[in-house]
C-alpha cells in the first residue's frame, strides 16, 4: 500500500504539490484542528474499513483457524484440532514445494523480462514526441486491457497446433512448428502469455514517472555531453528507480501466485500442466477439487509467508531506490 | 491488483474446467446458470423455470441436461403438490465444486443434485447424500437396468436414481472405411490390423484418438479386460483396497501404447477445439463413444455433412465372452441439505419416470435411458437416426451394451484419481515410459493419498 501511494504521488505531479501545501499548512496548525482532521478522516476511512475487516480480515482468521484443523475423508468428516501439523506436512510437501520452485523459475525468468522490456518501451515513447508514439503507447497498453482470462484462452487458440498461425508460418520456411502445449514448452508459452499481458502496464506507471522529470535536467546532461543512451541509463533511469521497484513488486508478488494463465490453459493442455502447477493452483485443487478445504487454506497460508518474505527481502535491499527507507 | 484477476478466473475456470471434464450426455452447451440463482435452495430459491402452482412445496434443483426446461415443465404440470425449482449450476466440474463448497459451508445446497455415478462414492463418504431406501427406493430396482442400478445402491442403501447411462459402442466413418478398402473391426487384435491397412492403403488420419486425459474413457477400456481398481464398501468407510497396476490395465494400456507408438493412434487433449475438430474432419476414423456420443458429434456446430456416420459395437478383446462397459451416466441423488427429502425424492424419482418426459429426453437432448419402460419401448428401440443415415442405433449396438452392463465401483476420491491418471498416462506418452511402470506410479500414488486421508488399504 504504501509502495504504490508513494509512487503515485511521484508520478502525478499535481498530487505532489498538493501534498506539499498540505504539509507546510500542517506545520503551522495547531493540535486541535490536527485532531479534528483526524477523526474527520476515519469517518471517510470508515466505508472502507468495514469492507476490509468483513471480507479480508475476518475470511484470513476464519482461514488461518481452518488451517489449524483437519478432517480425513475417511475419519467421518471430523474436524480435528492438529496445531501446526498441516503445515509441517505443507513444508515437506513434495508437490507444494515443487510448484513453489516453479513459481521460483517464473520469478527469475519472468520479471527480468517483463520489467525490462517496460522500461525499454517506456524509455523509447519518452524519447519519441510523435503522433506515433501516442498509439504506440495505446497499442503496448491494449493487452492489459485485455482479461487476463480471455488473453490466455485467446492464446489457447494461437498456440493449437491446429488452428495457430504457428504451423503455417514455420510451414513457410520448410519447418515444422514446436508443440506450444507439449510438456517442454508450456513454460515458455507461459511466459510470453503473462508478458504479453503486464508490459503495456508496467510500461504506463514507468512512462508516467518519467515524465514528471524535469526537462532542465536533459538540458544540463547534453551541455554536460551526454548522449541519448548515456541520459537513458545515468539520469533517467535512477530517477524512475522508485517506480521500479514498484513495477518490480507487483510483478514479484503476481507471480509468486499465478494462477489464471495456466489454469485457463489447463484446458487445453491438461497433461503439461498439473492440477498443482503452482501453489495458487494447488490450493484451488485441494479446496474444491478434493474437498480438502482445511490442508487448502494451510497451502495458502504457508504461500502467504513466502510471498511475504519475498516481497519483504526484496523491498529491504532496494530500500534506497525505493525512497522508503 | 491481481486478486480481482484470480476471482475473475475462478469463474472462468469453473466454465472450462466443465467442457475439460464433460463425460455425461452432452450434446450442446446449455445455459449457464450464472445469475445469482444458485445461491438460493430450498423453498425460496430462485428458479430458472416457472413455478406452475406457487403454494405447492418447491424442490430446488440442480442439472445440466441439455434441454432440461420441457422436462422440468412437463413435471410441474403434472404435479399440485410438489414444483421443481431447477437451476443449472453449471456442468460436471463445475457443478461438483459449487457442491463440494455447500457440503463445507454446512448450507446452500440443492434438495436434488444431478451427479455422474462415478462421483457418488465421493459425496456418500461426506455424508451428504441421503439414503433413498427410507423412502422406499428400493422398490425401484425393477424399473433400471443392473448395471445403472449396481452403480446407486450400496448394501441396502441407494443413493440416487439413476437417469442416463454411456454404454459403449464404436461410431465410424463408414466413407472412409470403404474408400480404403478396410473392414470395420469386431476386435481389438482387428481393430490393430484396420488402422494399419487403413494407413498402408494410404489414408493420413489416425484410426483413433487415445486422449490421455480421457479419464472415464481409459477406466472403462480398462475395465472392458476385466479391470477392478477399487473395492470399496460405503458401510465400512475407513477401508479400501486400490488394485490399479494389474495384468489386466497393463494389457490394455500396452495395446494402446503400440498402436501409439506406431503412429496409428493420436493422443490428443479429448475436449478441446482440436479434438472436436478432428473429430468431424476426417482426421479420426473411428470414435470410441458412449450411447451420449452420436448427440455430443452432432452438437458440434461444423459438422462434416458429407460423413457417413455408422455405429457398431465395441471392439472386444474375446468374441465368445463379450463385455460391456460403460463411460458416463448421471444421476439423480437427494442431498442432506434437503429440507423436505420426501418432496425431494419424489421429484428425484419421478422427474425421468414417466414416457412423456423421455420421449422429450432423447428427442431433444439425445439422453441414454436407464429406465426399463423407455428403454424397452417402441418409440426408443426403433428409433432411427438420420445422422447415421437412418441406422437404428440402440437396436443395433447401444441396447445390448447396456444390457450387459454390469456396473463399475468407483473410489470416494475419483476427481484425485483421475488427475493422478492423467498424468501418468500423459508423461507415458511423452517421455515413452511402459505401461507397467505408468499403471505403478498411478497406483503408489493412490495408495499414499488413500493411507494420508485416513484409509486402511487392504
Amino acid at each position: 500500500m504504501t509502495t504504490s501511494s508513494a509512487a503515485v504521488d511521484r508520478g502525478a505531479g499535481p498530487v505532489t504539490t498538493g501534498e506539499r501545501g498540505t504539509s507546510s499548512r500542517r506545520t503551522a496548525s495547531t493540535s486541535t484542528i490536527d485532531s479534528k482532521r483526524q477523526w474527520w478522516g476515519w469517518l471517510f476511512v470508515a466505508p472502507f474499513t468495514v469492507v476490509f475487516l468483513l471480507f479480508l480480515i475476518i475470511p484470513l482468521g476464519y482461514a488461518f483457524w481452518m488451517s489449524l484443523h483437519n478432517k480425513g475423508l475417511a475419519t467421518g468428516g471430523e474436524s480435528v484440532f492438529v496445531g501446526l501439523d498441516n503445515y509441517v506436512r505443507a513444508f515437506t510437501d513434495p508437490v507444494f514445494l515443487e510448484g513453489l520452485l516453479r513459481v521460483a523459475k517464473f520469478v527469475v525468468v519472468m520479471v527480468p523480462i517483463q520489467i525490462g522490456l517496460a522500461l525499454l518501451c517506456a524509455l523509447v515513447l519518452d524519447t519519441l514526441a510523435t503522433r506515433l508514439s501516442k498509439a504506440s503507447r495505446l497499442l503496448i497498453f491494449v493487452p492489459y486491457a485485455v482479461p487476463a482470462v480471455i488473453g490466455a484462452l485467446m492464446w489457447g487458440f494461437l498456440y493449437s497446433p491446429r488452428f495457430g498461425p504457428a504451423t503455417d508460418v514455420f510451414g513457410l520456411f520448410g519447418m515444422t512448428a514446436p508443440n506450444f502445449l507439449s510438456s517442454s514448452m508450456i513454460f515458455a508459452s507461459l511466459v510470453n502469455i503473462v508478458t504479453w499481458q503486464w508490459v503495456g502496464y508496467y510500461m504506463i506507471i514507468i512512462y508516467a514517472a518519467l515524465r514528471t522529470i524535469d526537462p532542465s535536467i536533459y538540458e544540463a546532461a547534453r551541455i554536460d555531453g551526454a548522449n541519448g543512451l548515456q541520459t537513458a541509463v545515468r539520469i533517467k533511469v535512477p530517477m524512475v528507480s522508485s517506480s521500479m521497484v514498484m513495477v518490480v513488486v507487483f510483478s514479484l508478488i503476481g507471480t509468486l501466485q499465478f494462477f489464471t494463465e495456466p489454469t485457463v490453459l489447463r484446458s487445453v493442455a491438461q497433461g503439461a500442466i498439473p492440477p498443482d502447477y503452482t501453489p495458487n493452483m494447488y490450493a484451488y485443487s485441494l479446496a474444491f477439487s478434493y474437498s480438502q478445504f482445511n490442508y487448502a487454506s494451510t497451502i495458502a497460508f504457508a504461500l502467504g509467508i513466502f510471498v511475504f518474505i519475498g516481497s519483504y527481502i526484496f523491498l529491504y535491499l532496494t530500500r534506497k531506490q525505493s525512497g522508503l527507507k | 491488483m491481481r486478486i480481482s484477476q484470480r476471482r475473475g478466473a475462478q469463474v472462468a475456470v469453473a466454465a472450462l474446467a466443465a467442457g475439460a471434464l464433460l463425460t455425461a450426455c452432452s450434446s450442446d452447451g446449455s445455459g449457464e446458470g450464472g445469475d445469482g440463482s444458485t445461491e438460493a435452495a430450498g423453498g425460496d430459491a430462485t428458479c430458472t423455470n416457472e413455478i406452475v402452482n406457487p403454494d405447492a412445496t418447491q424442490v430446488s434443483v440442480w442439472a445440466w441436461y441439455p434441454a432440461f426446461e420441457s422436462v422440468v415443465d412437463h413435471f410441474n404440470e403434472t404435479h399440485d403438490d410438489v414444483q421443481v425449482c431447477w437451476t443449472n449450476a453449471g456442468q460436471g466440474a463445475d457443478e461438483y465444486n459449487k457442491f463440494s463448497t455447500t457440503i463445507e459451508a454446512g448450507s446452500g445446497a440443492p434438495d436434488v443434485i444431478m451427479l455422474e455415478s462415478e462421483i457418488l462414492p465421493t459425496y456418500t463418504i461426506l455424508n451428504s447424500l441421503a439414503d433413498l431406501s427410507e423412502f422406499g427406493a428400493g422398490e425401484l430396482e425393477s424399473q433400471f437396468t443392473t448395471g445403472a442400478w449396481s452403480d446407486v445402491v450400496s448394501g441396502d442403501s441407494v443413493y440416487a436414481v439413476p437417469v442416463d447411462g454411456g454404454p459403449m459402442g464404436m461410431l465410424y466413418r463408414a466413407d472412409i472405411f470403404e474408400e480404403y478398402g478396410v473392414e470395420p473391426p469386431t476386435t481389438w487384435d482387428e481393430f490393430a490390423q484396420a488402422g494399419q491397412d487403413l494407413r498402408d492403403a494410404g489414408y493420413e488420419g489416425y484410426i483413433t484418438n487415445y486422449p490421455t486425459n480421457g479419464n472415464a474413457l481409459n477406466y472403462a477400456l480398462f475395465a472392458q479386460n476385466g479391470w477392478t481398481p477399487f473395492a470399496y464398501d460405503p458401510a465400512n468407510p475407513q477401508e479400501i483396497g486400490i488394485e490399479v497396476a494389474t495384468p489386466e490395465a497393463e494389457q490394455v494400456l500396452s495395446y494402446w501404447k503400440g498402436l501409439i507408438d506406431e503412429g496409428l493412434v493420436s493422443t490428443d487433449d479429448a475436449f478441446t477445439s482440436d479434438y472436436n475438430t478432428s473429430l468431424v474432419d476426417g482426421t479420426y476414423a473411428v470414435y470410441l463413444a458412449a450411447a451420449w456420443g452420436p448427440g455430443y458429434l452432432q452438437g458440434l456446430s461444423d459438422a462434416d455433412s458429407e460423413a457417413e456416420w455408422k455405429a457398431a459395437p465395441l471392439p472386444q478383446w474375446d468374441t465368445n465372452d463379450p463385455t460391456q462397459v460403460n463411460w458416463g451416466g448421471s444421476t439423480f441423488a437427494v442431498t442432506e441439505q434437503a429440507s423436505d427429502k420426501q418432496a425431494a425424492y419424489t421429484v428425484a424419482s419421478e422427474l425421468f419416470g414417466n414416457m412423456d418426459a423421455w420421449e422429450l429426453g432423447i428427442d431433444e437432448a439425445a439422453l441414454f435411458p436407464q429406465w426399463n419402460e423407455a428403454l424397452e419401448s417402441d418409440f426408443f428401440v426403433n428409433k432411427e437416426y438420420e445422422f447415421f443415415g437412418g441406422q437404428q442405433i440402440n437396436k443395433d449396438v447401444f441396447l445390448e451394451a447396456a444390457n450387459g452392463y454390469e456396473g463399475f465401483s468407483f473410489s470416494p476420491f475419483q476427481v484425485y484419481a483421475y488427475d493422478q491418471q492423467t498424468q501418468a498416462l500423459f508423461d507415458m506418452v511423452e517421455s515413452g515410459g511402459d505401461a507397467a511402470t505408468t499403471l505403478q506410479t498411478i497406483q503408489d500414488a493412490l495408495v499414499s493419498y488413500a493411507q494420508q486421508q485416513g484409509f486402511t488399504v487392504k
